[in-house]
């Protein structure tokens, strides 16, 4: 709650304009060419996916779709994108559940604590930003066949998670330095025990921030990749990204197909983005360092 | 996007926070004493709050750091034991001048990745910083290609530059035979443009907040002194944004140098090893050819120019110093 109301304060609170005065014609023809730039390949992908093969290889991508039929969509479903598709839940599902076990807690003891150890584990969460996730991937298939997970989802949702966590760490910290101390002291003098002051103080109170590391690891396992690639092999624990790779590969020519099957493994994410707008943008800017 | 994140960012975040909990004990403690809590630890969680995501993090993200510079000392087939292998690797690497060529091919993207997306960037987001309502709803669309993941979107692009059934095939007047990724210039052209599509929008959020930050008077002072548009944008809101512009820099430095999924879907460093930058030839080398030792020389050598950018670009602009953007007000 506590980022969504100083996020408010910050864009709605000074309502005035950056480039002031008129109108800025130029800067505005050129947002509208680059709605074109982004818009035009959505527009293609979603007009080939709802028209059958023949049509879209004759009248080719730029065209209006003429005879509307979703046999595109139901044909992938059938080859096999209904277990990616579960196989991409369970995996999120898992992700965000290990995110939201693991974070609130550590990021209560970093604003709470204030010892070394912890400002020292906080440092190191901070170093991790920096890690990409190719530096660590053939050590990482290393310890995951010495683990006995390969080609086991749950060799893909632990380092999915893992990798979530030093974003998620600094985005939460934010919220909770946000809780004033008076109301730390007021649940203190009532006796409440660090547990209590932890469920029914701080969770609470960081719901936005909780919400932004919900949305922010979902979308991050949702749409992992790398760690699929390396890390499983055999059709049944295929996710969508790895599925939409292998179909590239193997039908590259069916393009209705090839793109419905696109626009399925991002249906869910556009949906999401829908009603989490605000958490979501919050989060990359959390990412991009404020 | 996701895997590449700011080093100097998280460090220069780093410091303030602690700076920030070094400041506030303090002043908390002289709080607490003078009522004299009865419980002064409550709500003051022990270290064993912190441990089970710190093990969990270390475990599988900086055991695995400290493995790839181990590994890249060895040769390892990816099946039995790894075999100490002194610097064979590291030797290897040197003479190899696909590596050579995939390192200044890496180079070459980041450097037209920043060119090509800065500009656009601070222009959209400085536009999008604007109160006006069509801005909102275009913003939103702006955001779209964030959402979707690399894969989806090296999919969708391939699809429609597909030379026989995409955009080129209905273009011919403007493509000419159309297989842009069957050269090299024209395959790295799409990787920059698809790079670009992908990640502009990122950019011009951090550049989007940061507009919004910039002080009100500044401009009013400026109107009183009859600069126009393009002079305040010049003289005031582009220097305002110099810290933005640092670490917008270092994401995609970072993000560039560690492309990787749009390169294996897109071009399959192809044609020959045209677009073979250091990180998809770091999987071809472990994954594809099992020389996981060479892979992991690879991986340490990406981690560490990153790293070395990073810290130059902080250095040269004197972000370290978290010199003020607010001096001469």
């Amino acid at each position: 709650m506590t980022t969504n109301t100083t996020h408010t304060n910050h864009s709605k609170g000074r309502n005035r304009s950056v480039t002031r005065g008129r109108p800025n014609y130029a800067a505005g023809f050129g947002a509208l060419l680059w709605l074109c730039v982004v818009a035009l390949p959505l527009y293609v992908m979603i007009g080939a996916t709802l028209q059958s093969r023949p049509d879209y290889t004759a009248g080719g991508p730029l065209s209006l779709p003429r005879n509307l039929t979703l046999s595109n969509y139901t044909q992938d479903f059938s080859s096999g994108f209904g277990r990616y598709f579960l196989n991409t839940v369970v995996v999120t599902a898992s992700v965000v559940g290990l995110v939201c076990l693991l974070v609130p807690p550590l990021a209560f003891a970093i604003v709470r604590n204030r010892g070394l150890a912890t400002s020292r584990i906080f440092r190191i969460f901070l170093l991790g930003l920096a890690i990409p996730a190719q530096a660590v991937i053939v050590p990482m298939f290393y310890v995951i066949s010495k683990a006995g997970l390969y080609d086991n989802l749950i060799g893909v949702i632990l380092p999915t998670a893992a990798f979530c966590l030093p974003v998620c760490v600094l985005i939460l910290t934010g919220t909770m330095r946000d809780i004033t101390s008076d109301l730390f002291e007021a649940m203190a003098i009532d006796g409440a025990t660090t547990r209590r002051v932890f469920f029914q103080l701080v969770v609470p109170l960081s719901k936005g921030g909780l919400a932004t590391i919900v949305v922010f690891s979902a979308l991050q396992a949702w749409n992992g990749f790398l760690f699929p690639l390396v890390l499983t092999q055999s059709e049944e624990t295929k996710v969508l990204t790895l599925g939409l790779y292998d179909f590239q590969t193997q039908h590259g020519v069916d393009i209705p197909g090839l793109l419905a099957a696109v626009v399925l493994s991002t249906l869910p994410v556009l949906f999401v983005y829908l009603f989490a707008r605000r958490a979501l943008v919050q989060g990359l800017m959390g990412v991009g360092g404020k | 996007m996701g895997t590449g994140t700011g080093t100097g960012t998280g460090a220069s975040t780093g410091a303030r926070a602690s700076q920030d909990a070094g400041r506030r004990p303090a002043r908390a403690r002289r709080r607490t004493r003078a009522p004299a809590t009865p419980s002064s630890t409550v709500a003051r969680p022990g270290v064993g709050w912190a441990l089970p995501a710190t093990l969990f993090f270390g475990l599988f993200a900086l055991v695995p750091l400290v493995l790839v510079a181990v590994l890249s000392f060895a040769s390892w087939d990816g099946l039995g034991a790894p075999q100490f292998a002194g610097t064979d690797n590291w030797a290897k690497l040197l003479d190899d001048p696909v590596m050579i060529r995939s390192l200044w091919l890496s180079l070459l993207l980041t450097v037209l990745g920043v060119v090509t997306q800065t500009p656009l960037a601070i222009l959209l987001g400085v536009w999008a910083a604007g109160p006006q309502r069509n801005r909102a709803v275009l913003s939103a669309v702006f955001f779209v290609p964030l959402l979707l993941s690399a894969t989806a979107i090296s999919v969708l692009w391939r699809a429609l530059l597909d030379p026989n059934f995409g955009v080129p095939a209905q273009a011919r007047w403007l493509f000419g035979d159309g297989n842009l990724l069957g050269s090299r210039d024209g395959a790295i052209a799409v990787l920059v443009l698809v790079a670009a599509w992908q990640f502009t929008p990122l950019h011009a959020l951090i550049y989007q907040g940061a507009a919004r930050a910039v002080p009100e008077v500044l401009y009013q002072a400026a109107s009183i002194d009859g600069a126009g548009t393009v002079r305040q944008f010049f003289h005031i809101t582009l220097p305002q944004l110099r810290n933005s512009i640092i670490t917008s820099v270092i994401l995609m430095v970072v993000g560039g140098l560690t492309t990787f999924d749009t390169v294996l879907i897109l071009t399959q460093g192809g044609p020959g090893t045209d677009t073979t930058i250091t990180a998809f030839y770091m999987y071809q080398k472990a994954f594809k050819g099992f020389e996981f030792g060479i892979g992991s020389a690879i991986a340490l050598l990406l981690v560490v120019v990153a790293t070395l950018i990073s810290l130059v670009v902080v250095r040269m602009s004197g972000y370290d110093r978290m010199a003020g953007t607010k001096e001469g007000m």
